[in-house]
């Protein structure tokens, strides 16, 4: 061992802390930037509070004493046979046609909209990953095959299928979820094909191989966390798309079938009474509308989060972040990215894993030269 | 950069450069096409880059071979097509006497665990997503060689041993500078206690400095190890420092080989003469001294390389048959038998070839 060596080693080891240095990950220095982010924050709450208003769903209608299906003829309509206005008779948020708790169908409704849309994104974000990084990976005439498939359902009239479907077998939830889930796995695995095809050019890529990785081990193990970034922002962009595309097919008649409550097909009911009753058509459509809307807007804070060029320009200046705060409470955003440029953020996340993040970061010790 | 390696590491690597009988891995007419297709609908094969065309060498066990040459001379194609990480057109690798040429992935494991590469970039070659622990771990988990506490402390050993602090184990490889990257990458070639390690300018992407801690961290694990190196590297004076002996290639091609010193002194194909005339001297008074070969031209397309010796369209001493007949590799007059070239007209002692060559002024 030279003295180079040496000196550096002893170096390392005056400089080592007392107790293992836990490296900040990606995902760690994501979640410290999306903590100063009030909106996504404000987002994060108000979908927790819907999650929370569609477990207690039960809860509610026991409180109140109205299930789900439950008419009231007397209580619940008026003496024209119309619904009655909210807080009329016990009835919180008022009821619907034929008398029952518009508040109860539209916390049930929560959890058909919650479920379908985290279900299918789940699903659809696990078999386009898969799907993309086949494609990707290998490569050939598996790539040429895999990205046909996927420009053909891109391509495919979700409307006319989801209809066809109906009309051939009775419409059910199970119907629902696999027609979301087969139109939203196409568009992640496009993404996830591209973010492959430059990852596994990487030296890193060549390097597993020299180890003597399989290609499923590259795949899964060394390529996927490059593109978690990416897929994370789509998917819970895909969330919202989902809840509105279970709306429409509901509404439309082909999706969850009455007398279930779905905040879709309580919409369609709602047509018939708009004219005499607000609350028929208001609440549902409010909660419609702020579900998508948090959902978009966390969105697109954990695309801002894990964008390092905003990090770069704010990065350690205390002035700076202060003035972020600032323009935050006065409510002005950043504007946002395109879609597509989700595809660049993985890419460049790992640069800001390079600098030091103002306060209380890490930095690297022990230093060579 | 002789300045820069300090005495340590010059006495570290063995100056005797006279060639061991144990061969480790011999090569023998390796060929590596890359073929260019057309755009047509049906892609036909139009030409091929020709990137490594017949090169046979050996690499002694316990010593270091040094490769050098121009970029895209086919340095790291060959370095690949021995590590088995791309296919060989046609020829052969031995590896201890098997023939491990074009292996599929389960045949050619237990030769992987033999054979690691340590890569040019430290900041490509290590993955940004995954801690240090999980990278130099990896070699455990693929060849199922140890798990969980045993991983984690055989990980952290091998740090120890490449000079990185053990307590890191948990960063992620952009938490450290460059030297350190290429230590986690030592650390992980090292990691299934290989035979011989590929070293595809490891030194490259340094500075000066970490170059020197890099080398002599190099050659205390040839001493411990006992193991061989491939090392490729366009630094001529780095691959001196730390090679028994010295293949120079050109163009797909070997030009010469031979042990370190009688290259380096007494190099006897042009092109290794001009190469040696190019490398910056420590010693302003000898590089005062010094003739510079200019050479004319650009290196050849290797899709279209030139006929007979590749070198001759650039070669100041090239007469009629070099352009007729591939020069074969073999000893010349007054060489030790270990030395090499393939020249149809070798430099003589003493003499001027930069007279010879045209000097372009530019």
């Amino acid at each position: 061992m030279s003295i180079t060596e040496v000196q550096f080693q002893a170096t390392a080891v005056e400089d080592a802390p007392a107790q293992a240095i836990e490296g900040r990950s990606q995902w760690q220095l994501t979640w410290r930037r999306l903590r100063n982010d009030k909106v996504a924050v404000i987002s994060i709450v108000v979908i927790l509070l819907i999650a929370a208003f569609a477990l207690a769903a039960p809860l509610i209608a026991s409180l109140l004493g109205h299930g789900e299906y439950q008419a009231f003829p007397n209580t619940g309509t008026n003496s024209f046979g119309q619904p009655v206005g909210p807080g009329v008779n016990g009835f919180p948020l008022g009821t619907d046609g034929i008398g029952r708790d518009l508040l109860v169908r539209i916390a049930y409704g929560a959890q058909i909209s919650l479920f379908v849309g985290l279900f299918t994104t789940a699903v659809a974000a696990i078999f386009g990953v898969s799907i993309g990084l086949i494609a990707g990976y290998f490569g050939g005439w598996v790539d040429s095959v895999l990205a046909r498939i996927i420009d053909a359902v891109l391509a495919f009239p979700f409307i006319v299928l989801a209809l066809a479907l109906a009309a051939v077998l009775s419409p059910s939830l199970a119907i629902v979820v696999g027609v979301i889930t087969f139109f939203s796995w196409a568009g992640i695995s496009r993404i996830v094909r591209g973010q492959t095809l430059s990852v596994k050019e990487k030296e890193y890529i060549e390097a597993a191989r020299s180890v003597g990785a399989g290609p499923w081990r590259i795949m899964f193990i060394d390529i996927m966390p490059n593109l978690l970034g990416p897929v994370l922002v789509l998917a819970t962009l895909y969330i919202p798309t989902a809840v509105a595309f279970e709306a429409t097919l509901s509404f439309l008649g082909i999706g969850i079938p009455p007398p279930a409550p779905s905040w879709g097909n309580i919409l369609a009911e709602a047509q018939d009474h708009y004219q005499t009753a607000w609350w028929y058509v208001v609440f549902p459509a409010a909660v419609l509308l702020i579900t998508t809307l948090a959902f978009n807007l966390l969105g697109d804070g954990i695309r801002d989060a894990m964008d390092p060029r905003t990090e770069r320009i704010f990065a350690g200046s205390k002035t700076a972040t202060r003035k972020r705060d600032r323009r935050n409470k006065r409510g002005k955003r950043r504007p946002g990215l395109d879609l597509d440029q989700a595809i660049l953020v993985g890419e460049q996340a790992d640069l800001s894993v390079d600098k030091p993040l103002g306060e209380g970061s890490t930095t690297t010790t022990g230093k060579e030269g | 950069m002789t300045g820069a390696l300090s005495d340590e590491a010059a006495q570290a690597w063995p100056s005797d450069a006279s060639m061991a009988d144990d061969i480790l891995v011999r090569v023998e007419n390796l060929v590596k096409y890359f073929p260019v297709r057309g755009n047509g609908l049906v892609r036909r094969t139009v030409a091929n880059v020709q990137a490594v065309d017949g090169v046979s060498l050996t690499i002694p066990r316990g010593k270091t071979l040094g490769l050098v040459g121009e970029t895209g001379c086919g340095k790291s194609t060959l370095a690949r097509c021995i590590a088995g990480l791309i296919p060989a057109t046609s020829g052969k690798v031995y590896f201890e006497g098997n023939d491990i040429t074009n292996l599929r992935r389960r045949a050619m494991q237990p030769f992987r665990r033999e054979i690691q590469m340590i890569f040019q970039d430290p900041y490509g070659s290590l993955n940004p997503r995954r801690r240090v622990g999980a990278i130099i771990g990896d070699p455990f988990a693929v060849h199922k060689t140890a798990s969980g506490n045993d991983r984690k402390r055989a990980v952290q050993d091998l740090m120890a041993r490449v000079g990185l602090n053990p307590e890191h184990y948990n960063r992620f490889p952009a938490e450290f500078s460059g030297g350190q990257r290429q230590r986690i990458g030592v650390a992980r070639a090292l990691a299934l206690r290989p035979k011989l390690i590929i070293c595809d300018e490891p030194v490259s992407a340094l500075d000066v400095s970490i170059q020197a801690q890099v080398l002599n961290l190099l050659a205390d694990l040839q001493a411990d190890f006992g193991l061989s190196y491939l090392f490729i590297a366009h630094d001529l004076e780095v691959v001196r420092h730390v090679s028994d002996s010295v293949t120079v290639m050109y163009l797909g091609r070997v030009a010469e080989h031979g042990p370190g010193d009688a290259v380096y002194d007494h190099p006897r194909h042009p092109y290794s003469a001009a190469l040696l005339s190019a490398a910056p001297a420590a010693d302003p008074d000898s590089a005062a001294q010094r003739q510079r070969i200019l050479l004319t031209g650009d290196v050849p397309s290797p899709i279209n390389p030139p006929s007979g010796c590749r070198f001759h369209p650039r070669c100041p001493k090239a007469q009629d048959l070099c352009a007729a007949a591939v020069p074969p590799l073999e000893t010349k007059a007054g060489d030790p038998a270990t030395h090499l070239t393939a020249c149809h007209y070798p430099v003589e002692e003493g003499e001027a070839l930069a007279r010879a060559g045209r000097r372009e002024h530019r």
